[in-house]
């Protein structure tokens, strides 16, 4: 492997480990005010991709309302989905709420199927497809609006949840949902805005990444697996954990492919992110474990 | 009881009008139909490739009805449709064979259905001419005896691109194929065949179905002395090679499977479509085929009359297909005895597809079936088509 190989191993890395990142982050964010891991994030990133293909392709709305707007019917759908499905399961215990996610994402992808066909396509680019060079490694101008998403996405969620009083009463209701009710905060309202933030997050990405990686109404039982993968590897704890697990295992799926291990070839790339994945949920129970004796 | 009587007249009568009525509109033959049964998905995942089949067999017996059938027998063709699913494939199939009593029948669509029906179709000793891709359709043969099919297969299509690389003197190749079964049966075909063509293979990538990103396979790639990239997938992820190559800087050629020769290929790979070479049916090109060549005419009529009711520039291959296995048997049913049973009937048409469609110029080929092959299609029968602005043009 060349430096410059190297290079470019690292940089198309960088950019399938943002797409993770930005998959995981509503992982992240729903499981830290509820609790809940919401198996149908995957499809926010569809619906993303989907509607602003939709919205820009079929109905000839300007790119950038287009893509506003995709924002804003997911966001919709995923107030629509938590008021309907979750928060009327009144008394369900959390693995009842996470089996109801699974059946609202198959339900959302069962719909976008039949209403859009199961072809594959693609929107716009942003700003062209003129390739640009770094130090010999090569990158799509989309992958760097992928890259400059997830960074200020980063930081945008970073600064709500620690600068402002939502974004503490959102954190609040993650730490101890019956203190943060004593203080008066309202823990079903905090749910509806985790669930329509995360599904703003997932859409976000969706449809930064669908000109570059195109989008079909099935896109999100992959991307829902790898962002899953990212917040894991994040322990589902912060925001900055989770972009730092999704690239982490972008990169290394891509130096991988590079590096000849004898038997081992591209075949094999899913498979390490399974394996990383085992590993860290093996020595985080470990750790919980450790935990729970202490306290 | 007066009620009963009432009702009975109303019946008598009902009963006496409806062949009066039948006759009075009769100026058709008086002769029995002859029914062929088809099984097409056109609906789900694989309905591109359906609703073209159906079209086509629509537009065929309207045709042929009104030149006044087959012999003086009206030709009916009941085409059902199995939502893309090979279970459903299956119990039409038989309902087409037990209940509606057909000749033979057309379809299905899909691999997989074509291969569900197999057993149903050799027990009941009804020929069935296949739409579907998969070479496991028609091999081994002795096992596939009542079982035919038109489209061209992995095989034949891999020969053309060997083939070319042959005459351009190129003889180092890296190969990226999908995982799934499509991909992985063509890497079979392409490592098995390379030997034949003096073409080695430098590097074999892999992706999976879904992925969104070939760049480090296509870097490993780069980094070979490989003089072409042959990528074997449909068309989202061969898509994602094709801009990834662009982006990446390649300047060998790509060449990609012919599950790629459809419009929504090029939508979706944009600019990078550009170059990409394919093997796939002349019908993409049928106004680049000389008039020398034994298709060129039936590819003109089948297209005009095709995009005459369905529009310009839909006719697609698939179509091509369901137009090549209907004709088969229409030929056999024109020299067909008229009062053979229907056990009879189908045996004739088997026995008649086998042997004397001899070097007949199809939509997808020209074919020569035999005891030993039951494709039949001669080489030649693709052409090799470049993308070049957005539009299919024929390479040789």
């Amino acid at each position: 492997m060349s430096l410059d190989q190297f290079l470019q191993y690292l940089v198309s890395g960088l950019s399938q480990g943002s797409i993770y990142a930005l998959a995981g982050l509503g992982f992240t964010l729903i499981y830290a005010v509820t609790k809940i891991i919401n198996f149908a994030q995957g499809e926010f990133v569809m619906l993303g991709g989907m509607l602003s293909f939709v919205l820009i392709r079929s109905a000839g709305i300007p790119m950038v309302p287009a893509l506003l707007l995709s924002i804003i019917i997911a966001v919709a759908i995923g107030a629509i989905m938590y008021v309907l499905a979750i928060r009327s399961a009144k008394k369900a215990s959390e693995v009842s709420l996470i089996i109801i996610t699974i059946g609202a994402a198959i339900l959302i992808r069962g719909i976008a199927g039949e209403v859009w066909g199961v072809d594959a396509v693609r929107p716009p680019f942003f700003t062209g497809s003129e390739t640009l060079s770094f130090l010999g490694a090569r990158i799509h101008p989309q992958a760097l609006w992928i890259i400059g998403t997830t960074i200020a996405i980063t930081i945008a969620l970073h600064l709500f949840l620690s600068h402002t009083m939502l974004g503490k009463a959102l954190k609040a209701c993650s730490v101890n949902p019956r203190a943060a009710t004593l203080v008066g905060i309202d823990p079903r309202a905090m749910g509806l805005i985790a669930f329509g933030l995360a599904a703003a997050l997932g859409a976000i990405g969706g449809v930064v990444m669908a000109p570059l990686t195109l989008t079909s109404y099935n896109v999100g039982v992959m991307l829902g697996l790898k962002g899953f993968v990212a917040a894991s590897i994040g322990g589902f704890t912060s925001p900055l954990a989770t972009v730092i697990g999704g690239i982490g295992v972008g990169v290394i799926e891509s130096v991988a492919v590079g590096v000849d291990w004898g038997p081992f070839t591209s075949e094999y790339k899913d498979a390490i992110a399974l394996v990383i994945l085992l590993v860290i949920l093996l020595i985080r129970s470990g750790r919980l474990a450790a935990e729970e004796r202490v306290s | 009881m007066r009620k009963w009587l009432c009702l009975l007249l109303a019946m008598f009568i009902l009963a006496a009008a409806i062949p009066l009525a039948g006759c009075s509109n009769e100026k058709e033959p008086t002769k029995a139909a002859y029914k062929v049964g088809a099984v097409f998905s056109t609906s789900g995942s694989q309905s591109d490739l359906g609703v073209p089949e159906q079209r086509t067999v629509d537009m065929m017996v309207e045709e042929i009805n009104n030149d006044g059938g087959i012999n003086g027998h009206p030709l009916e063709v009941i085409v059902y449709n199995d939502e893309s699913d090979s279970t459903k494939t299956l119990s039409l199939t038989t309902k087409l064979i037990e209940q509606d009593g057909v000749l033979a029948i057309i379809g299905p669509t899909f691999s997989g259905g074509s291969l569900a029906i197999l057993d149903a179709v050799k027990t009941a000793e009804i020929p069935n001419i296949s739409c579907a891709a998969s070479i496991k359709i028609v091999t081994p043969v002795a096992e596939r005896y009542w079982v035919f099919k038109t489209p061209q297969t992995d095989v034949q299509a891999i020969q053309e691109i060997y083939g070319y690389l042959e005459e351009e003197d190129i003889t180092k190749i890296g190969i990226i194929t999908d995982t799934s079964g499509y991909g992985a049966s063509g890497r079979e075909y392409l490592i098995a065949q390379k030997g034949d063509y003096g073409i080695e293979i430098v590097d074999d990538q892999t992706f999976t179905t879904g992925d969104t990103n070939m760049q480090s396979q296509l870097t490993h790639i780069k980094g070979t002395s490989a003089q072409a990239v042959i990528c074997w997938a449909t068309n989202k992820e061969s898509a994602i090679v094709a801009q990834d190559m662009v982006t990446l800087g390649f300047t060998i050629p790509l060449f990609c499977s012919h599950g790629v020769a459809n419009k929504a290929f090029i939508e979706q790979a944009g600019d990078a479509a550009n170059g990409v070479i394919l093997p796939a049916g002349k019908l993409l090109v049928v106004d680049d085929v000389p008039s020398s060549d034994p298709q060129a005419k039936v590819l003109k009529k089948y297209r005009d009359d095709y995009e005459d009711i369905y529009g310009e520039g839909t006719v697609n291959t698939f179509g091509g297909h369901a137009y090549d296995a209907l004709s088969m048997i229409v030929m056999a049913l024109e020299e067909m005895d008229e009062d053979l049973s229907t056990a009879d009937a189908r045996e004739f048409i088997r026995d008649f597809v086998e042997n004397d469609i001899d070097a007949w110029p199809g939509t997808g080929g020209v074919y020569t079936m035999s005891p030993e092959d039951h494709l039949g299609m001669a080489p030649g029968s693709l052409a090799l088509i470049k993308i070049v602005d957005e539009e299919w043009t024929w390479l040789q």
